[in-house]
């Protein structure tokens, strides 16, 4: 009953929100949003499952009900949490409650309206990454979009009508590809079910037969090309990755962390799920094509952030870059590779959340994000400045942060794939994308942080916010905390992904 | 249990529709409104409570089909579902309609329309014979002429009623005359008649083939399908926006329930297989239909004409639901893909009337027509704004409304019978609808609202009926399962054969 609690008690939180006084909103809305992150902390604490919760795993907090009778297919409403589910939801509670402090100072109309949709998204995010039946988790996966489109329409920037009608129709054609891969796939059956573990199970047995004259070979393929590509766009991979740095520009501060943070995490944590786990065969047989895709999108992503000039634009774009990684690692397709992508998820979320908040924070203050026109800014905002440069070297991969464990394990999986042909090539060519990515943050940084200070701006320097403050230092924390002991979570996510690559046949 | 009589529903219309008229003889001149409307409102109310009731006694299930008149009309799973549609889209246009006529001298007249209207569509969902088919057809048509030219003094509406009343005609004659080629080439009018004659023919193939086509352009025009279609955004837009809604929902989802009788038990298609295999040729109609719809949709200007267009796509969808028979499918796979189009008829029976009926609010508001003029309505009227907002997203198929289970369901009904294909093509549709469905979503949420924009007091019919609709939508995403199996049931009844 965790879940149902969990998510039900975020529904209630958001409709108690929208009906409140704006100038109550954000505070009743933070103070809210404890609840969910007391409660998965109590859940991660508890945690009492083992196992990958498709294969045959022992789910934690796990609910099943039926749902709707269509014919003979069942759908049920079946919800639950193993290793990677589950440091997946702390991770929303976590972020979400920042982002909603660090929400406090830029967000200045229709606050209860902000507040409540912001919940909501939490609710929807909690949706995906525990829910496991097929259609009870579309639900939750296409509910996401409705929230985003108004947080980043009605509080977004200049440009703020395009990108949310970008994202809005981009990321929904990219499910509607994936519903109708997957649900082909499903037919093909003889399971008469959209219990996700009842259906990676029976297709790890080899029980696919042919849908309307398809070949079951056939069919695979063309489910799995079909069910990637609709991931690939929510990543998102080159080249489907247009619509993130227009959404994640006009988007305010708070919504940028929400969207890189944890939506992201929404495609690589599917692919994991669908992609890798039910269709292993398929994911080697295209392993060479994804591979190159994942080293694509980390040096061309890379490469992006290099020439931008907006603080805000240089994260979206390494952003991509970083996914990137998160594909490689699950390419490879080994206890490293496949544990490396799901902890750099988690790492990912916490630093790229870190990033926008910083520069949310720069941008406050100073009204401006643009690279050229700041300088010197360490001077005036020294907390700031230093928690921007432990942001920075978490994204470079420094040691004792989050990022290095996550990127180290990936590297390490991949130079010992076996999964896929030249691996060694495919990560030392990824590896440099971590060069280039030193290359930009440090010339970022040193524009901005260091050097005279000398804003070109109208607005007086103040100091930011202590909600601002209290919400970067956290983060800091967090990202500190899980790079010196990764093992808090990698444990469970190990447990979680072994059975993959044993039943799967990678090992 | 009590014993209803078998067509209390089609009863309870009929009686509704004097009782106004009488009602009217009494209190002449519209006197007492409230009577009039309270009259138009109970008789729908109850009409759905009625076929509820059949429903979940079990009335019309397997063998115990009860055929009435001499086989006329039958009561089963599948009319009895439609008539519950018709008995709730009628009772939220009557509640809406009662803030829009104000101050009209002729609601009587008005609302026996619709409730006659309404019966002769129940009637459409029950016929089992071709003759019965027309006539039930005609009775659902005409009153809907009167209506959609009712503000007589409104230039749109008349210049609307004249198109919808021949293109109407035009539709009527060809299938009046499909039908007495079917009587030709078969000496019966009784569907399961028709079919026992069809494997012996003779040399009469053709003459049943062009009937057939004739037969089902009539279905088309109700359903306002492509190529019989154009009456659609002049009819909704020049319409009172109530009787929109009204004609958009109901009348749409009754020429589908006489379409799915007439050619599953008149036309079996293993029978006309070589003659017209209809399931191919809706196959066709149904991608020209969506898509058509939808483009014409995504380049609108005005909210009412949006809403057309896009009604026509959703015929589109639906009409997947007897196009997917055409594949190898099963029992259990036809009555999915059937029943899912019954199920997207039911609940956008429900989204659909709450989106006209938003448009009738607007209206009454004076607030303009066009998107732009939407702009910033949110601020004034967030309670209906929030219900549009569901409206407009279920429609598209986004899990806020049941509108998502009932497209998705569609959709994997189609992958199913093998026509992965055309739930692709339904797909870019929807994805494409997605867009302009926003639209309104962005005009009432993020646009600012001009200066000018001043809205009325707030009508508390059209308040209720907009909510009430909004509420049904989301709750049915949760609820669904009675829906899904009831339309799946009826569905499967009707494949097994007629009487």
């Amino acid at each position: 009953m965790m879940i149902e609690a969990l998510i039900l008690v975020t529904v209630a939180s958001a409709v108690a929100v929208m009906f409140a006084d704006d100038e109550r909103a954000g505070r009743l809305a933070f103070g809210l949003s404890l609840l969910p992150l007391v409660g998965s902390l109590l859940m991660f604490l508890g945690f009492d499952g083992s196992g990958n919760a498709l294969l045959g795993g022992e789910i934690a907090y796990e609910t099943q009900l039926s749902w709707i009778t269509l014919g003979d297919l069942e759908v049920g409403y079946h919800v639950g949490v193993d290793g990677i589910g589950l440091s997946l939801v702390v991770l929303t509670t976590v972020l979400m409650s920042l982002a909603l402090l660090s929400a406090w100072t830029p967000i200045d109309e229709r606050q209860s309206q902000f507040y409540g949709l912001m919940l909501f998204m939490e609710a929807s995010l909690l949706g995906v990454f525990t829910a496991l039946d097929f259609l009870a988790w579309f639900v939750a996966w296409e509910f996401v979009l409705v929230p985003m489109y108004f947080l980043i329409g009605i509080w977004g920037g200049p440009r703020r009508k395009y990108a949310a009608i970008k994202f809005f129709v981009y990321t929904n054609v990219a499910s509607l590809v994936m519903f109708i891969g997957f649900v082909a796939l499903v037919f093909g059956l003889p399971v008469n079910t959209f219990d996700l573990p009842t259906i990676a199970q029976s297709l790890q047995a080899g029980e696919l037969g042919s849908l309307a004259g398809i070949a079951p070979e056939t069919l695979k393929a063309v489910a799995f090309v079909a069910i990637f590509a609709g991931f690939a766009v929510k990543v998102p991979m080159v080249p489907f990755h247009t619509w993130l740095p227009d959404a994640h520009v006009e988007a305010p501060t708070p919504v940028s962390v929400i969207l890189a943070g944890v939506l992201l995490k929404m495609g690589t944590y599917a692919m994991l799920r669908f992609n890798f786990t039910m269709l292993s065969d398929q994911a080697q047989a295209f392993a060479v094509p994804i591979a190159i895709f994942a080293v694509v999108s980390v040096i061309y992503g890379a490469m992006l952030a290099l020439g931008q000039q907006d603080l805000k634009r240089i994260v979206a774009y390494s952003s991509v870059s970083s996914m990137g990684y998160v594909l490689l690692g699950l390419v490879a397709y080994n206890l490293y590779g496949l544990g490396g992508a799901t902890f750099q998820m988690v790492a990912h979320g916490l630093i790229s959340g870190l990033m926008f908040m910083s520069v949310g924070v720069v941008y406050n203050v100073a009204h401006t994000r643009m690279v050229g026109d700041l300088s010197g800014i360490a001077d005036r905002m020294p907390l700031t400045a230093t928690v921007f440069t432990a942001a920075a070297f978490g994204y470079m991969g420094l040691p004792l942060m989050a990022g290095f464990a996550g990127e180290l394990y990936i590297f390490l999986g991949g130079m010992q794939s076996t999964a896929l042909p030249y691996a060694p090539i495919f990560t030392a060519l990824a590896m440099f994308g971590i060069v280039i990515v030193a290359g930009y943050l440090l010339f970022a940084m040193q524009r901005v942080l260091f050097g005279p200070f000398e804003a070109d701006t109208d607005h007086e320097i103040v100091p930011a916010p202590v909600t601002d403050r209290i919400a970067i230092v956290a983060l800091v924390l967090l990202v500190i905390l899980l790079g010196t002991a990764p093992d808090l979570i990698y444990g469970m996510i190990q447990d979680a992904v072994q059975p993959i690559l044993t039943i799967g046949g990678g090992l | 249990m009590v014993e209803l009589p078998y067509l209390t529903p089609q009863y309870l219309f009929a009686i509704t529709a004097m009782a106004l008229l009488i009602a009217d003889t009494i209190y002449p001149k519209s006197r007492r409104p409230d009577l009039l409307a309270a009259i138009a409102g109970i008789g729908p109310a109850l009409v759905a409570l009625s076929s509820a009731w059949f429903l979940a006694a079990g009335t019309g299930q397997a063998a115990t089909v009860p055929a009435l008149f001499e086989g006329m009309v039958v009561v089963d799973g599948m009319s009895l579902f439609f008539t519950f549609i018709f008995g709730a889209v009628t009772l939220l246009v009557v509640i809406a309609s009662y803030d829009y006529l104000e101050g009209s001298e002729r609601m009587a007249e008005y609302y026996s329309l619709v409730v006659l209207a309404a019966l002769g569509m129940s009637l459409m969902a029950s016929a089992n014979n071709l003759a019965m088919v027309f006539i039930s057809l005609e009775l659902a048509s005409l009153p809907s002429y009167g209506l959609v030219a009712y503000l007589k003094r409104d230039q749109g509406s008349v210049e609307a009623g004249l198109k919808y009343f021949l293109i109407g005609a035009l539709s009527s004659a060809i299938m009046v005359y499909g039908i007495s080629l079917v009587y030709g080439a078969t000496g019966t009018l009784h569907l399961a008649g028709v079919a026992e004659a069809i494997p012996s023919l003779g040399g009469l193939d053709g003459l049943l083939g062009l009937g057939l086509v004739m037969v089902l352009g009539g279905f088309l025009f109700k359903t306002a399908s492509v190529p019989f279609h154009f009456w659609a955004p002049e009819a909704y837009e020049g319409a009172p926006a109530p009787i929109s809604a009204f004609i958009s929902s109901a009348s749409k989802a009754a020429g589908f329930a006489v379409a799915f009788r007439v050619l599953v038990w008149g036309f079996p298609l293993e029978a006309v297989a070589e003659t017209v295999p209809w399931a191919w040729v809706l196959v066709i109609l149904a991608i020209v239909t969506m898509t058509l719809g939808n483009f014409a949709a995504a380049t609108q200007e005005r909210v009412k004409r949006m809403l057309a267009y896009s009604s026509i796509g959703h015929a589109g969808y639906v009409l997947i639901g007897l196009a997917a028979l055409a594949g190898p499918g099963d029992l259990a796979t036809d009555s999915l893909v059937l029943g899912a189009a019954m199920m997207h008829l039911l609940v956008y029976g429900f989204m659909n009337t709450g989106a006209f009926l938003f448009v009738a609010l607007a209206e009454h508001w004076d607030v303009g027509r066009t998107f732009e003029d939407y702009n910033g309505l949110a601020r004034k009227a967030p309670y209906v704004s929030v219900a549009m907002t569901i409206f407009m997203f279920s429609l598209a198929g986004l899990p806020v409304g049941g509108g998502f289970l009932s497209k998705y369901v569609l959709f994997a009904g189609a992958v199913q019978a093998g026509f992965w294909w055309l739930a692709g093509i339904a797909a870019i549709n929807s994805a494409i609808s997605l867009f302009y469905y926003s639209r309104v979503v962005k005009a009432l949420w993020i646009e600012d609202p001009a200066e000018t924009l001043s809205i009325g007091e707030t009508p508390t019919g059209m308040y209720a009926a907009v909510i009430g609709a909004a509420a049904v939508t989301v709750v049915l995403l949760f609820a669904f399962d009675p829906v899904a199996e009831t339309a799946i049931s009826a569905a499967s009844l009707l494949l097994e054969g007629g009487v």
